[in-house]
């Protein structure tokens, strides 16, 4: 029997491990978490990462698996293995028996009749679902400052902003309310929050994991992927929600195999790991460089061969990113209207048309940072601006790629921090858009040009003690070379730390009494 | 390129269908001004010569077998409607006039 403040602490791996052992039950381990959450996540001081808790389908779930193990035989024997292991998943993704928000007021309440299909995925191998994850509204921010159900906090300091849009997400697995979640990444939106919570996040290939059933913000950038605690732990659950879906025409035919395998290699010898000339140095905050420099360090010490490359159309990425994304996402959200789903708002007065409620539907229904990008799409999309605006930005996406080709023919996988500072304090950008969108400047490039990334922990930042992510980037379908080069360099950071970085986080207070809060999460 | 100015802004937000305050106006019209300004590099970076991408990994006739798949009930398609009549979606009127 291992007590609760231990389990909770552990990798989804030791857990699956424990669980067909038979050494714990999947019963014991999901309520660990439920009361992890109703004892961190609520109140004024609480971490805010789950917006629904789905405490009784969790634990039917759970009770499931471990009657099918108990019994023994064949089911026993073919169950997956993460089969018990419970996760959270971010509230952009639909899941029926559960509200969808998206982190909207407009589509507060909101009930889909249909699963994502990563959510059938999780659901064929038995992981308990704790949950939904806060997100900025529609996956547009960086700070999960513009959810309409207020803002999570960072578990390493409760007045800073834990990453977005994926920060509930990632939040959830940093203060040990998840062992595992799902996000979703369109310019950094797992990784960035990964690098700021100290935890673990891949934006696998474009393609590779369906996107069915994830609200869409910008389509040809969108993709589903892994939030976890270590890089074995993202390749599991990776290899549970991948492959072929013909409900996503854009799913690639093959699935990606051996990633797992990939993590468990344990050794980088011989290969050819480059820095990005472009994305450290200037604009990237002391602490962070240091901490990338520190990682390089223990690649070479392992054998692996150090280049440097040059992207210079990378400059131009983060322009071409804030065109595309509106574009793409102006015409996304053109469906919330008052219409087939979600609020309705009635004008006050004058004539009551369809034109005039769906107006006042969007004005009341969705937030500023929504707002802008709705307007600011439909500007690059207008008439006389197309050339000039969405056409050139598609000709950047154009050059990012072969930027990539090019470093790709002299490393085999690319290195950068993920973000250019740690956690920045709440409030603190709010106001200066553009300020924000700056944070995503290294993990844009990826998503304009369909390559898998991955942000690991790689220390905390010198002047401040908190947490700095270092990004890996592989050639489209390479992902089993991020879990790789990953593993190894996350076990030669926690061997020079002496246990994993999460270790070091701050204890977390008791936000309020379990039995009270886990009602209140329910009603929320 | 030209600035993003206040009238623009109105027009857009009229296209895109979001009412929007005078106050919300202005802001946003600053706001935009800023944005974009700081994405015009974009359209001075690649020549004509250089092809567009429109999707990240291209992929050509996705098609499936023409037969019918999962469908929704009226009742499932209408469970989130703000308002329903006789398994249909109710809207308010679609003419100034009605």
């Amino acid at each position: 029997m291992t007590d609760t403040n231990t389990l909770i602490r552990l990798s989804a791996a030791a857990l699956a491990e424990k669980l067909a052992a038979g050494e714990v039950t999947s019963v014991e381990v999901t309520q660990a978490y439920l009361d992890r959450i109703a004892a961190v996540d609520g109140g004024e001081r609480g971490v805010n990462a789950f917006l629904h808790v789905n405490a009784e389908e969790a634990l039917a779930v759970a009770a499931e698996v471990d009657a099918i193990r108990a019994a023994g035989g064949a089911e026993a024997e073919a169950l997956h293995v993460l089969a018990g292991v419970p996760i959270a998943v971010k509230d952009l993704i639909v899941t029926i028996g559960q509200p969808t928000t998206a982190g909207s007021k407009i589509l507060e309440g909101w009930h889909s009749p249909y699963d994502a299909t990563v959510v059938e995925r999780l659901r064929a191998a038995k992981m308990p679902i704790l949950g939904k994850t806060n997100l900025d509204e529609f996956a547009m921010g960086s700070s999960t400052e513009h959810s309409a159900y207020g803002p999570t906090r960072n578990p390493w300091d409760l007045d800073r902003i834990p990453g977005g849009s994926g920060g509930g997400s990632a939040a959830a697995v940093a203060a040990f309310e998840a062992p595992l979640a799902l996000g979703t990444d369109t310019g950094g939106s797992i990784r960035q929050p990964g690098a700021v919570t100290g935890t673990v996040g891949v934006k696998p290939t474009y393609g590779s994991v369906s996107r069915y059933g994830a609200i869409a913000m910008a389509s040809s950038l969108d993709q589903i992927g892994p939030v976890s605690r270590t890089v074995l732990d993202s390749a599991l659950l990776h290899e549970v929600i991948g492959g072929h879906d013909p409900r996503d025409s854009t799913s690639l035919p093959d699935p990606l195999a051996g990633l797992v395998a990939a993590a468990k290699t344990g050794n980088v010898e011989g290969m050819r790991i480059g820095i990005i000339k472009e994305l450290h140095g200037e604009g990237y905050q002391a602490g962070v460089e240091n901490r990338f420099h520190d990682s390089l360090e223990l690649l070479k010490e392992a054998g692996a061969e150090i280049v440097e490359v040059s992207c210079p159309n990378f400059q131009y990425a983060l322009g071409a990113y804030y065109l595309i994304m509106p574009s793409e996402a102006s015409s996304n959200l053109a469906k919330f209207d008052g219409v087939r789903y979600g609020l309705r708002v009635l004008p006050e007065d004058g004539p009551m048309t369809i034109e005039r409620v769906m107006g006042a539907t969007r004005a009341a229904g969705f937030g500023d940072e929504v707002k802008r990008r709705i307007i600011l799409g439909t500007y690059a999309l207008s008439a006389g601006y197309y050339d000039a605006y969405y056409g050139s930005a598609q000709k950047v996406r154009t050059l990012v790629q072969r930027d990539f080709d090019a470093a790709f023919t002299v490393a085999d996988v690319l290195i950068s921090p993920t973000a250019p500072t740690t956690a920045f304090r709440l409030g603190e950008k709010l106001d200066d858009p553009l300020a924000m969108y700056l944070n995503d400047v290294a993990t844009i490039p990826a998503n304009l040009a369909g390559v898998p990334g991955l942000s690991l922990p790689g220390g905390l930042a010198d002047e401040d003690g908190l947490p700095v992510g270092i990004q890996l980037l592989a050639p489209a379908r390479e992902d089993a070379r991020l879990y790789r080069v990953g593993a190894v360099l996350e076990s030669l950071l926690e061997a020079k730390w002496g246990g994993p970085m999460l270790a070091q986080a701050p204890e977390l207070a008791a936000a309020g009494p379990v039995e009270t809060l886990v009602g209140s999460q329910e009603a929320k | 390129m030209a600035a993003i100015n206040r009238d623009d802004v109105a027009h857009l937000a009229r296209l895109a269908h979001i009412e929007m305050s005078d106050q919300e106006l202005d802001r946003m019209a600053g706001e935009l001004a800023v944005i974009v300004d700081s994405v015009k590099s974009v359209s001075q970076a690649a020549g004509d010569d250089v092809p567009a991408t429109s999707h990240p990994i291209p992929l050509s006739n996705v098609f499936r077998e023409d037969v019918v798949g999962h469908t929704f009930t009226a009742e499932q398609a209408l469970s989130g409607a703000p308002d329903s009549d006789d398994n249909r979606f109710k809207v308010p009127a679609i003419l100034d006039e009605a």
